[in-house]
């Protein structure tokens, strides 16, 4: 770790406030950066670092406080101006032209709009590359790289227009723990050449391993500053929740019958998004089933296969012992699958209608309609019930969704999904962007469905998660599944190489 | 059918095909430097009938022709100035603003007409753009009869040039190309989302303009309402046939307007006497309704196209 | 600049802004007037004056809100979809085609009104399906395709009307043979030239609002227009609701011409719309999308045409000063809709 007493301060963030309407998401908060530093930015989903670190690189204007970059102060809102002082942001969700090249991506804005342009990019790219340990092809099309190659040209972006400062938020979250830690190796050459970094982090392992400080928000607020050597994982991740973790465990149960079975399915691949290849798979009865994996890897063609959206091209599925003919989403419903989905604002509710016909968007033919006229009594005493059995907390079922907080929102589609009594249930990442509070909620609920002896599918990108609530783990690589592993028989580690696809037949050594 | 080879290899054909394609050409650009950048401008049809009167009334009014041609360019620009207002920052509907636009700029050369010339019977001429000679090319046999066309034609052939140039060749385009695929990419960047994409709306617009200006300057050389005709839709449907790049939407106005001077021509042939008038005269629409169903797999087409992009939404 | 919603907007800013269109779009009525060199207040006071100044005037609006109510009904249902539906232009005068087709002698029973609207309504759906079925099979863009065949409807028109629709004894002038009195739609009233078209409209506008609040399938055309990802994903056939969405949307289109040529005009000719499938348009977004309001707005622009065409016998200010007017307000009424729920702040 490169970090020097007394070392330049590079970056410093001076009580910075802001707030989105009622809600207030950076507080007061102030932050020192020294050169050569790598400082991780530690909170939960919500505590205010991405918006902390879009008002450093000018996507927002802060309503109080002010940045100072290498002692000068920045001019608030500009991205422009923050480039120039020598900011780089790799952003969460990639900000990359898919139908642009690598070198095209990476010039993008740095050269005057009415200018003819200059040579030497692509040498500069090269050099940059190979100093950083940075593996890009500069012809090839965005659009068709894989998501590591993807961030690696994110990171060159910033390195090309001389980054000093390098901002990376939730960077590993698609990444398989060996490629995160290539990651890391980049960001230690990146300090030892006087670089500074901000990592923005929930990944506490990885933030004791790379960080050499720890600033902790919680509500948008500063509530530790602690140096990495001098603290734990128990301790951080105290002060991120201000209490004791208690998420919960799921206790070990014996299998039930198999509720569904796929074998053999195959589907097409989409694009950069691989199909799924021969894959066969069972979910029993009181289990929870869980698919580890970095996202990209064919978790989205098997939610589209258990949640009736897709057809196999080959291969079969199987309810209950019998094969199912005609498979639809309408079928799947009928036949007790419930499925929470991975966006609950593009596929699982509809932003503008209120909670009432939120609530039936998936019974209203079968549960409150007749003969086509659709029962609007019974629709809302439904949400009312949704609303006061799952705590939704909201002014009313004639509220419009788009209204409600993450964590509401999901309670309401987990309600709606639950109701039927579903004994299959598919969780798309049920508490992706969720707080604290509404994670533990979401979760108990999953175990609750298991112990009544439903048969769950839980995916999520988050290993702890599936390692702390699954019966049994599977991996899926490339849309290739791994064979089942009991509940604690795989460590991090092993999961991770299956994650990076290395212990599947035929996998070359990368 | 000898009827038709006849007519393919005569010089004086071609003459037409490359005249017909001249406004097809310079609208289809337009429209092809707004939807790259993201935006449909569903205006085109209403800029072109603006364009083609404001070209006219100016020259008639004694402006000299490229005095008219900027005129007309002006007005397009204005128009495309109150288009991208309202879908950028506004980021009201594309396809709503488009139409009320195009609804707006037909009615408001028509009023503006009426206002006018209240009393005219038959329209009134101006001398358009006369063929212009070019020295050596003139005097070869058949290529110069081919190639006898109007200095507004050589500027709309340069225009497409100079479009592909930019787009391809310059940080402005690239800027362009990007933005109509990931405004956050562009926004990342430091560039301005809203700058380049009302630019491209503006100057788009203005290009249309003078393809309508085309009409009344250098086709025809009077005004008349309904003289665009539909050739703004025609322009869109060319631009999804050129899959959004420059070179094969040229391509693509060149096969119409061959197809639209064939027509003509064939229904001075004994087959085509036969047939009803109309049926020609619908051709270009039924061919461009087959072109879009051939480009309908549509994987260029840019991926932020029609979708509003709001500052700040993270 | 950004845009940043509003919670709860209040009563005045949902009723105060839309009010506010209206008053801009006046405002440019008068300054127009200017322009053409005729006074500004005058001009209005015509204009209304020519709309709802008289029996005779109100009963003329009337007239021509009927097809405007179809149209717009027309629009809005398809709208509301997602589906844009520039085409009733067409489908308009498949409908007029198949009331003279049916109206001429061809069924004499006294059953050939429904059955000549049934008919109206099934050539309209048809041309409709077309552009659908490109767009949910192929990702064609239905805005160009529907756009295109208004151009083709057309010219075929004007071929029936030169060929095998034409008139005997029209002295020249294309226009089809007349209606036989038993497919003509009756007057309202005795005497009175308000015929029962408008009626019909009234109902049509009534039955769309019930299937929009009261049926499944209305449920499913809104989640479909608001999000069709999420309407898949909850199982709705989003394929299905929008071929359903397009017979009624064209259906209904065809009702504005079969009601012309049965209620109004009683034969076809090439100018039987003055463009009212585009016009549908304007009087659907100034609706907001609403079957009931379109009824309201319909007879507004109908009355701003109506109007526009006696100021300008009076006062000299070229016709078209109605359709920018139009124009104007649809640009302005989808601004302040806009506003109604977002507002604009600095950085």
């Amino acid at each position: 770790m490169n970090r020097d007493e007394g070392a330049e301060v590079v970056l410093r963030l001076d009580r910075i406030s802001k707030a989105f309407g009622a809600l207030k998401a950076n507080d007061g908060v102030s932050l020192t950066l020294r050169r050569g530093e790598v400082v991780a930015l530690l909170g939960e989903n919500g505590a205010g670092k991405t918006t902390l670190m879009n008002i450093l690189f000018g996507h927002y204007v802060a309503d109080e406080g002010g940045v100072e970059v290498f002692g000068q102060p920045l001019p608030p809102g500009n991205p422009r101006a923050a480039l120039a002082a020598g900011v780089g942001m790799v952003h969460q969700h990639f900000t990359l032209a898919g139908n642009l090249t690598v070198l095209e991506n990476i010039r993008l804005g740095t050269e005057g709009l009415w200018s003819r342009g200059q040579g030497g990019a692509r040498a500069k790219v090269e050099r940059l590359s190979r100093d950083f340990g940075l593996a890009v092809h500069p012809a090839a099309k965005v659009g068709r790289l894989t998501v590591g190659e993807r961030q690696r040209v994110e990171i060159l972006k910033a390195l090309y227009r001389d980054a000093r400062i390098l901002i990376l938020d939730e960077p590993t979250a698609v990444l398989t723990p060996q490629e995160s830690e290539a990651l890391f190796a980049t960001l230690r050459k990146a300090t030892a050449m006087g670089l500074s970094v901000i990592f923005i982090s929930h990944k506490l392992h990885e933030v004791m391993a790379i960080a050499d400080r720890c600033v902790v928000l919680r509500h948008g607020r500063v509530v530790g500053e602690v140096d990495t050597h001098a603290t734990d994982k128990g301790a951080l991740a105290a002060l991120m929740v201000g209490g004791e973790l208690s998420l919960p465990r799921a206790e070990a149960r014996a299998a039930g019958t198999v509720l569904m079975r796929l074998m053999g399915v195959t589907t097409p691949d989409r694009g950069a998004a691989p199909g799924l290849k021969g894959i066969s798979l069972e979910l029993r009865a009181g289990q929870i089933t869980g698919l580890a994996g970095v996202s990209g890897n064919g978790q989205a063609a098997l939610a589209e296969i258990v949640g009736g959206l897709a057809q196999p091209a080959e291969g079969r599925i199987a309810l209950r012992g019998k094969d199912v003919r005609r498979w639809s989403p309408g079928t799947a419903l009928a036949e007790g699958v419930a499925r929470i989905p991975e966006d609950r604002h593009h596929q699982g509710s509809i932003a503008d209608f209120d909670l009432t016909e939120n609530a039936v968007l998936e019974g209203y033919r079968s549960r409150f309609s007749r003969r086509g006229w659709m029962n609007w009594r019974a629709a809302r005493e439904f949400a009312e019930t949704i609303i006061a059995d799952y705590d939704v907390r909201c002014p009313g079922p004639s509220t419009r969704i788009r209204l409600l907080s993450g964590g509401n929102m999901q309670k309401l589609i987990l309600g709606r999904a639950m109701a039927p009594g579903p004994d299959i249930i598919l969780a798309n990442q049920p508490v992706r962007g969720l707080d604290v509070g509404a994670i533990a909620y979401v979760q108990s609920q999953l175990i609750a469905a298991r112990d009544r002896g439903a048969a769950v599918l839980l995916i999520s990108e988050d290993l702890d998660e599936i390692m702390g609530l699954s019966d049994v783990i599977h991996v899926m690589s490339q849309g290739r599944l791994s064979p089942g592993f009991a509940r604690g028989t795989m460590t991090a580690a092993e999961l991770g190489l299956w994650m990076a696809g290395q212990k599947f037949e035929g996998a070359d050594a990368a | 059918m000898s009827a038709v080879i006849d007519i393919l290899i005569s010089a004086s054909f071609w003459a037409a095909v490359i005249r017909i394609a001249s406004p097809l050409i310079l609208a289809t650009m337009g429209e092809l430097i707004c939807e790259r950048a993201g935006v449909l401008n569903l205006g085109i049809e209403g800029i072109m009938v603006i364009g083609a009167f404001a070209g006219w009334m100016a020259v008639y009014q004694g402006m000299p022709l490229w005095g008219g041609v900027a005129v007309a360019m002006a007005a397009g620009m204005l128009f495309g100035l109150l288009h991208s207002t309202l879908t950028v920052p506004f980021g009201l509907s594309q396809h709503v603003v488009g139409l009320g636009v195009t609804l707006l700029a037909t009615s408001s050369a028509s009023f503006a007409y009426r206002l006018m010339l209240p009393e005219v019977t038959s329209p009134p001429k101006i001398v358009p753009f006369q063929p212009v000679k070019v020295p050596g090319l003139a005097d070869l046999p058949w290529l110069g009869d081919a190639l006898s066309q109007t200095a507004l034609t050589w500027a709309a052939f340069a225009v497409a040039g100079v479009v592909a140039f930019i787009l391809y060749r310059t940080p402005l385009g690239l800027a362009v190309r990007a933005v109509g695929e990931n405004p956050a990419a562009v926004e990342a960047q430091g560039l301005s989302v809203t700058g380049l994409r009302m630019g491209a709306v503006i100057v788009g617009s203005g290009l249309m303009a003078v393809g309508g200006a085309f009409l009344t300057l250098s086709a025809f050389s009077s005004f008349f309402f309904e003289m665009v005709n539909g050739r703004g839709w025609i322009c869109i449907a060319l631009v999804v046939f050129g899959a959004w790049k420059p070179g094969k939407a040229v391509l693509g106005a060149i096969l119409f307007a061959a197809f639209d001077a064939l027509q003509i021509r064939l229904q001075q042939t004994p087959l085509g006497a036969a047939l009803p008038y109309q049926l020609f005269l619908a051709l270009p629409f039924i061919l461009s309704i087959l072109a879009l169903i051939l480009m309908s797999r549509r994987a260029e087409v840019p991926a932020a196209l029609m979708l509003p992009y709001n500052k700040g939404e993270r | 600049m950004r845009l940043e919603p509003i919670a709860n907007p209040s009563a005045l800013r949902r009723l105060g802004l839309p009010a506010l269109a209206l008053v801009a779009t006046m405002a440019v009525a008068m300054a127009l007037a200017l322009v053409a060199g005729a006074n500004p207040l005058a001009v209005l006071g015509q204009i209304a004056k020519g709309a709802l100044g008289s029996k005779l005037a109100v009963l003329e609006t009337l007239n021509r809100a009927t097809p405007l109510i179809f149209t717009g009904l027309a629009v809005a249902v398809a709208f509301r979809a997602k589906l844009w539906n520039i085409g009733a232009e067409a489908q308009l005068y498949a409908g007029a085609i198949l009331a003279v087709v049916l109206g001429t002698g061809v069924l004499g029973s006294p059953w050939v009104l429904p059955v000549s609207a049934l008919a109206a309504m099934l050539a309209g759906a048809a041309l409709l399906l077309g552009p659908v079925l490109l767009k949910t099979r192929l990702g064609v863009d239905e805005v160009v395709t529907t756009l295109l065949l208004n151009f083709i409807m057309l010219l075929f028109v004007s071929y029936l009307l030169e060929g095998p629709m034409k008139d005997p004894m029209g002295m020249g002038w294309p226009k089809s043979t007349p209606l036989i009195a038993e497919a003509r739609l009756p007057r309202i009233v005795d005497g009175l030239r308000l015929h029962w078209g408008f009626a019909l409209a009234i109902i049509a506008a009534v039955l769309v609002w019930v299937i929009q609040t009261r049926t499944a399938l209305g449920f499913e055309i809104r989640a479909v227009g608001q999000n069709p990802e999420a309407a898949r994903f909850a199982g709705m056939p989003v394929n299905a609701v929008l071929v359903k969405t397009a017979l009624l949307s064209g259906g209904l289109a065809a009702l504005a011409g079969w009601s012309e040529v049965a209620g109004l005009k009683g034969h076809l000719s090439s100018d039987l719309s003055p463009g009212f499938g585009y016009t549908g348009i304007i009087v659907a977004m100034l609706a907001l999308l609403h079957p009931l309001g379109v009824i309201l707005t319909a007879i507004f622009v109908a009355g701003i045409f109506v109007g526009s065409d006696a100021m300008s016998r009076a006062a000299g200010v070229p016709t078209y000063i109605a359709d920018m007017l139009m124009a104007t307000a649809l640009l302005f009424m989808v601004l302040a809709i806009l506003l109604t729920q977002v507002r604009v702040v600095r950085g």
